[in-house]
């Protein structure tokens, strides 16, 4: 059963909003929070059943977050991220996967950040489980390098 | 955690709603007979709601009109208005278009023959069930009155009783008399 799209909007809009701010910023998850909504809006209609709503809005988040790195800046200079976040985890996830690559950044943040399971972040990705664990590993150990550095 | 700003969640809404991506979009507005729930589907206004639980209510609006269903004050408003001006007196007609589509096709015909019943007039379940062609379904008539989706603007509350009684309301009897009275059909 596919709730009413309110019920589904109310229950994702600050947990997308904090996820897309974690990627690109505040600024620039503004309008990639009315975009991810409104393509899921549009979407809404013709899903077939209400199963993994949640994997399926970060996954619209996580490709207009690409589409809006891809269009902006290098990835080299992806903005410091100022949000602020009262569970620890994501604060930490916040200043560590700042200089990540975006694949790694947003494999990391949905596995440790959100709680996602490797088949519902490879959808997100556009990949598979495999290559969504192997992007969530390569992105800790190159932090566990930094970290070390 | 973070949240939404308002007027993010609020630029949101009207985009939705200006988009033309909406089955329905609804709010709330105050009256003097308490809160009622508002929503309209791209062909009219589609519900009036006493006493509103939203989550049934949006459960029943996604099952008949369709899910994308999303609190939105733009496309109602016009809705509320003219509710504000017919609670004030200044309205006795509504210029807004009713969605009936999802309703069987007698209830229809009910409520389709019951906005032709004036302001400040009454008629009763036998005289609207002769109006419709069909004399001896006057109790049929009661039971499609009773399931109206848009009281006041499709207006059950004129409907009375063979002997002048208010008989029931689905709002409640106070509301049926407070509208009849605001209009100045009470017949004591």
């Amino acid at each position: 059963m596919i709730p009413p799209f309110e019920r589904f909007y109310e229950e994702r809009k600050d947990e997308v909003f904090g996820y897309l701010a974690r990627l690109l910023g505040r600024e620039a998850a503004e309008d990639a929070f009315q975009e991810t909504f409104l393509r899921a809006l549009r979407a809404y209609g013709e899903l077939e059943h209400g199963r993994h709503l949640r994997a399926w809005a970060f996954t619209i988040a996580t490709r207009v977050a690409v589409d809006v790195r891809r269009k902006a800046t290098p990835l080299a200079e992806a903005p410091e991220l100022p949000v602020h976040d009262e569970r620890p985890a994501y604060a930490e996830l916040d200043h560590l996967t700042g200089r990540l690559p975006p694949t790694e950044r947003a494999a990391v943040v949905l596995r440790y950040g959100y709680d996602l399971s490797y088949d519902d972040i490879g959808a997100a990705l556009g990949s598979s489980a495999e290559a969504a664990r192997a992007a969530a590993s390569s992105g800790v150990r190159r932090l566990r390098t930094k970290e070390a550095s | 955690m973070t949240t939404v700003p308002d007027r993010l969640d609020r630029r949101f809404r009207d985009e939705a709603a200006s988009a033309g991506l909406l089955d329905v979009a609804y709010d709330f507005t105050d009256s003097p007979i308490g809160t009622l729930l508002v929503a309209a589907s791209e062909r009219g206004v589609c519900r009036i709601s006493f006493d509103p639980e939203p989550e049934r209510e949006l459960d029943a609006l996604a099952t008949a009109f369709g899910v994308r269903v999303l609190r939105a004050p733009g496309p109602v408003e016009i809705v509320r208005r003219e509710l504000d001006e017919y609670f004030e007196g200044a309205r006795r007609e509504f210029d807004l278009q009713v969605d009936l589509t999802p309703l069987p096709g007698f209830q229809r015909a009910v409520l389709e023959e019951l906005v032709r019943v004036p302001y400040g007039h009454v008629d009763t379940y036998g005289g609207l069930a002769q109006r419709i062609g069909k004399p001896r379904a006057a109790r049929a008539v009661g039971g499609a009155l009773n399931r109206n989706p848009i009281p006041i603007v499709v207006p059950c509350h004129r409907i009375v009783g063979a002997t002048g009684s208010l008989v029931g309301y689905a709002g409640g009897l106070e509301r049926k008399e407070a509208l009849l009275g605001l209009e100045g059909a009470l017949l004591t």
